[in-house]
């Protein structure tokens, strides 16, 4: 255990399409909601996180006077490596209260900053001219390898957003809903082969917020607290084709087993598990580098229903970024559904949910950190 | 010769080398001295070792495909939908690049393919590294270190 507690945790209060909001207003949203959760206001925080926006703009913005800020900017995982970084912080009495933020414009665009690759980086100069179109022409790369050297088929692949979209059909706020099969997903929209539209994640507005604090204060909050048990991060390339080995994250790899090393736990003690979904394949990399399956054997083990409702291990419960949302940085969005398994609070609710590992991805296997969350301290 | 619509890249003193290879149709990876590591993309020093003791050397320029998508979003530079490939150089680094004298489709496109460096002029400074299935069987050709 690392003696921390999340006590308040929310995201906006619209999700989807939300155009008469401006991206840093989308950060401010949630830090309000986040705050009233845990029933205080900016003077309270002395800790601020952020990425998307500048910690700078964001603290100014809020009313923050901060003794500790981490813009810590590594993708859509950044989340989880401030969570790590305000673990740290807190124990080591750099501030007490962390506000963790994240909110962004991703369909809407308002108030937007891009993500530009300067044609003199390295991916500016060895793989942009070769005519990628961002992450669903990318990140979706490694995946014919991985067909090829572990069999697995189109099917299995579809089979990823079919089990979402069933725990997305229990969540009022997800971005889709209605049911899909194997058969929908293959005969949806050809994106970039091998990929389909429905592997693809969705394109949405929205924001969250995280506040961490001593363990120990946790009875002055009004909600049960969210012990964090363990935690890890790591990087690897900022370019897809200079990963280690296209059938596997090495920065899943080190952040998880990490992680679960820092938090004591066995997988077997894992009751929920959040997978950072950009595209149908991340999930499958994800069991078998966090260890849950063997090499080669996720996808018949989601094709089994293993990760479905009911099924041994749930898996975006929220539907993910497939089905739920996905604004660009959407381990935000993961962090809430552990957060509100471990709680009780969530919509699609998993029965004894007391450990949730929560695996985020940054850039295209860029980056990745890792939480773990249980309901006692342990 | 393609449309002038690709992004190009932009060279810096690290890779100016590379860059001055392909417009002289050359593949030019580098190889740490002291530990023999080749890698990709270039840097003055080994990502092995750290050693900045390293050396310029030609590659082959032959490959196997060892990934790939096809887009099929409209791109500028590309006529209907375009394969972006991962290849594996015979010397061991994977690079980014795009198949051509080759269908892009799954049938054509097999994984594991032979392929061939084939150098495209996208602008007065730049050629860029693409790669064509191999006319000639990988066993049969001349011993690497070679370029055409
Ligand atoms: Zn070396």
């Amino acid at each position: 255990m690392t003696g921390v507690a999340v006590v308040g945790a929310a995201e906006t209060t619209e999700l989807g399409k939300i155009p008469h909001l401006s991206q840093m207003q989308l950060h401010a949203d949630a830090a309000l909601n986040a705050m009233a959760d845990a029933g205080l206001t900016a003077k309270d925080i002395d800790g601020i996180a952020t990425a998307g926006e500048r910690p700078t703009d964001l603290a100014y913005y809020l009313g923050i006077t901060p003794t500790w800020v981490d813009g810590t900017s590594v993708g859509g995982c950044s989340f989880m490596l401030h969570v790590r970084h305000a673990v740290a912080a807190i124990a080591s009495g750099q501030c007490t209260t962390v506000l963790i933020t994240h909110g962004e414009s991703g369909r809407s665009g308002v108030g937007r900053s891009g993500f530009p690759r300067a044609p003199a980086s390295l991916a500016g100069q060895f793989e942009v001219p070769f005519g990628p179109m961002g992450p669903p022409t990318m990140f979706t790369l490694p995946v014919l390898r991985y067909m090829k050297d572990y069999g697995m088929t189109h099917e299995q692949l579809a089979m990823v957003a079919v089990v979402q979209r069933e725990w997305a059909s229990m969540n009022p706020r997800a971005s889709f809903q209605e049911e899909i099969t194997v058969d929908d997903v293959l005969n949806s929209k050809m994106i970039a082969y091998p990929f389909h539209l429905l592997e693809c994640c969705l394109v949405t507005d929205g924001g969250g917020a995280l506040i961490l604090t001593k363990a120990d204060r946790a009875a002055d909050f009004p909600q049960p607290p969210v012990h964090i048990l363990g935690t890890g991060e790591s990087v690897e390339t900022p370019m897809i084709s200079q990963m280690d080995d296209l059938t596997s994250s090495r920065a899943f790899k080190v952040a998880g087993s990490f992680a679960m090393r820092d938090a004591g736990i066995s997988h077997a003690e894992v009751d929920h598990l959040m997978v950072y979904d950009a595209f149908a394949h991340l999930p499958i990399y994800g069991l078998e580098d966090l260890g849950f399956c063997k090499k080669g054997e996720a996808a018949d083990f989601i094709w089994e229903q293993n990760t479905a409702p009911g099924g041994c291990l749930p898996m975006n419960t929220n539907g993910g970024g497939l089905s739920y949302m996905h604004s660009g940085m959407y381990g935000m969005y993961a962090l809430q559904e552990s957060v509100r398994q471990i709680r009780g609070t969530a919509p699609a609710q998993v029965k004894d949910a007391n450990v949730s590992l929560c695996l985020g991805v940054g850039g295209m296997f860029g980056a990745s950190g890792c939480i773990v969350f249980g309901k006692e301290p342990k | 010769m393609d449309k002038p619509t690709r992004s190009l890249p932009q060279p810096t003193p690290e890779t100016q080398h590379f860059w001055e290879g392909t417009q002289a149709e050359q593949l030019l990876l580098q190889r740490c001295t002291q530990c023999t590591h080749t890698y990709f993309p270039p840097r003055p020093f080994c990502p092995s070792c750290s050693s900045r003791s390293v050396e310029v050397y030609a590659a082959s320029g032959r490959a196997t495909l060892a990934s790939y998508v096809i887009n099929q979003r409209p791109h500028p530079a590309f006529d209907g939908p375009y394969a972006i490939a991962l290849v594996d150089l015979e010397e061991g680094p994977r690079m980014m690049t795009n198949i051509v004298e080759c269908a892009q489709t799954p049938e054509a496109l097999q994984l594991d393919m032979p392929l061939e460096v084939r150098f495209e002029q996208v602008s007065e400074d730049i050629k860029l590294p693409l790669f064509a299935p191999a006319k000639i069987a990988p066993a049969k050709i001349a011993p690497a270190g070679e370029s055409k």
